[in-house]
């Protein structure tokens, strides 16, 4: 009708400028956003998560495992101490550390410090490789760099010498560097998605039992929760009758929810370890531990 | 019309006698027996051919344990396999090498059915993870 406005490229106008703000602002980016690891946040909520379900465990104690659920467990831990059962190990561990090797070198001189108190910088992440170094991988790296044959990953050699190399890290928080280099943000990612896929015939993942259920009974066993967990090990295991390395402990897992491990040290592992180790960084090594 | 019925149809009395005479009856009788006969044989050979196709053989063993593995195989490449499949696979091999077919079909069956779902697992939790994620 003339003399009248016609208002519908107007209106045809805005709905466009406001489809295309969603998808600028809203939409789209956002998605990308959330897929892409951020892992300072992540371990912001890791560690909130924690210390909301248990508000009385002081942030340190974390690391004691099942022993920092309750006092009756605590106070088991302190009497444990006094005698510890993984001393023989540490004794064992220490005397493996400093024999040389039968070229005449030894551990000490594959690590920065002579391999002293460096413990809390494992995993690292070899920007040449382009992979995750666990201390476990680089041990055994270090023997055949210098002729001698691989250790056991599973086995009681592997956890004396981790943990010597833990102890004398005691106390130092953890301190997990992930490089700004896409492959590391990308192992750290794999570690993240190993730790909360479910596996097995049994339907678990690493943080049912170590998220979902810290502190409650599996069996006769209380659940340690998944902060800090790794700032203990190795760790001797009265369940075992010996000491076991982070490896031993991994695929014992995967066998307990009745699935098939992967071989120790297999990348899934490495990744794993980087993800759970970044997340604890600040908590201070208590390595090597005991556990029920 | 009434609804009281005025004959039995079975041929018997309620009284106990005999509506008919006894040479009806017995041939009655015979039929009813042979008709009975011939459907129980009936049911027994349809029974034992089914038994024997149920039955495994060692050919229906190498077929089922084959797939089984197949299975296996691929819920390996998806860094998923589930001990409980290696233990049924096992368990179908020592079956098979006892001359147990029915078992190690058996065994076999239950391997595949346990890799199939250690697949079915993996593919679903490829985007499940993330639901358990603390954010």
């Amino acid at each position: 009708m003339a003399g009248e406005i016609d208002v519908r490229p107007v209106i045809q106008f805005v709905s466009a400028a406001l489809a295309l703000a969603a998808i600028a602002f809203g939409g789209v980016p956002s998605a990308v956003a959330a897929d892409k690891p951020d892992p300072v946040a992540d371990a912001k909520a890791f560690r909130d998560y924690f210390t909301k379900k248990f508000p009385q465990v002081k942030l340190e104690d974390f690391v004691n495992g099942p022993y920092s659920m309750n006092k009756d467990m605590h106070r088991q831990w302190e009497e444990k101490e006094q005698f510890p059962p993984y001393e023989f190990a540490l004794d064992m561990g220490k005397e493996m550390f400093t024999k040389p090797f039968k070229n005449g070198k030894s551990y000490a001189d594959c690590f920065p410090n002579q391999g002293i108190g460096v413990r809390q910088n494992y995993p690292t992440f070899d920007e040449k490789e382009g992979k995750v170094v666990t201390l476990e991988l680089a041990l055994n790296r270090c023997r055949e760099a210098n002729g001698e044959t691989p250790l056991s990953y599973v086995k009681d050699e592997m956890a004396a010498l981790t943990a010597y190399m833990a102890f004398t890290s005691r106390g130092k928080p953890f301190d997990i560097k992930i490089p700004d280099d896409p492959r590391a943000l990308e192992a750290y990612q794999n570690g993240k998605r190993y730790f909360y896929t479910r596996r097995g015939q049994l339907n678990f993942s690493c943080a049912t039992c170590h998220v979902q259920a810290p502190g409650e009974r599996i069996r006769a066993e209380v659940l340690a929760p998944a902060l800090g967990i790794l700032n203990a090990m190795p760790i001797y295991r009265s369940e075992w009758s010996g000491m076991g390395s982070i490896s031993r402990r991994f695929t014992t897992c995967n066998s307990q929810i009745r699935g098939v491990p992967l071989e120790p040290q297999a990348d899934e592992y490495r990744d794993l370890e980087y993800y759970l180790s970044y997340v604890s960084n600040g908590l201070p090594i208590s390595g090597p531990g005991a556990r029920p | 019309m009434s609804m009281i019925r005025k004959s039995m149809p079975s041929g018997y009395d309620p009284m106990g006698w005999n509506r008919f005479s006894e040479k009806i009856m017995l041939e009655r009788k015979s039929k009813v027996m042979r008709t009975f006969l011939i459907s129980l044989s009936s049911v027994l050979l349809i029974a034992s051919a089914a038994s024997a196709l149920a039955a495994g053989s060692e050919s229906d063993f190498k077929t089922a344990y084959a797939a089984a593995e197949a299975a296996n195989k691929e819920a390996g490449s998806l860094r998923n396999q589930w001990t409980v499949t290696a233990a049924a696979l096992t368990a179908a091999k020592k079956a098979a090498d006892a001359g147990d077919f029915d078992q190690a079909v058996a065994q076999s069956k239950e391997a595949e059915a346990l890799a199939r779902a250690s697949i079915y697992q993996a593919t679903s939790e490829k985007e499940a993870w993330k639901a358990l994620e603390i954010k």
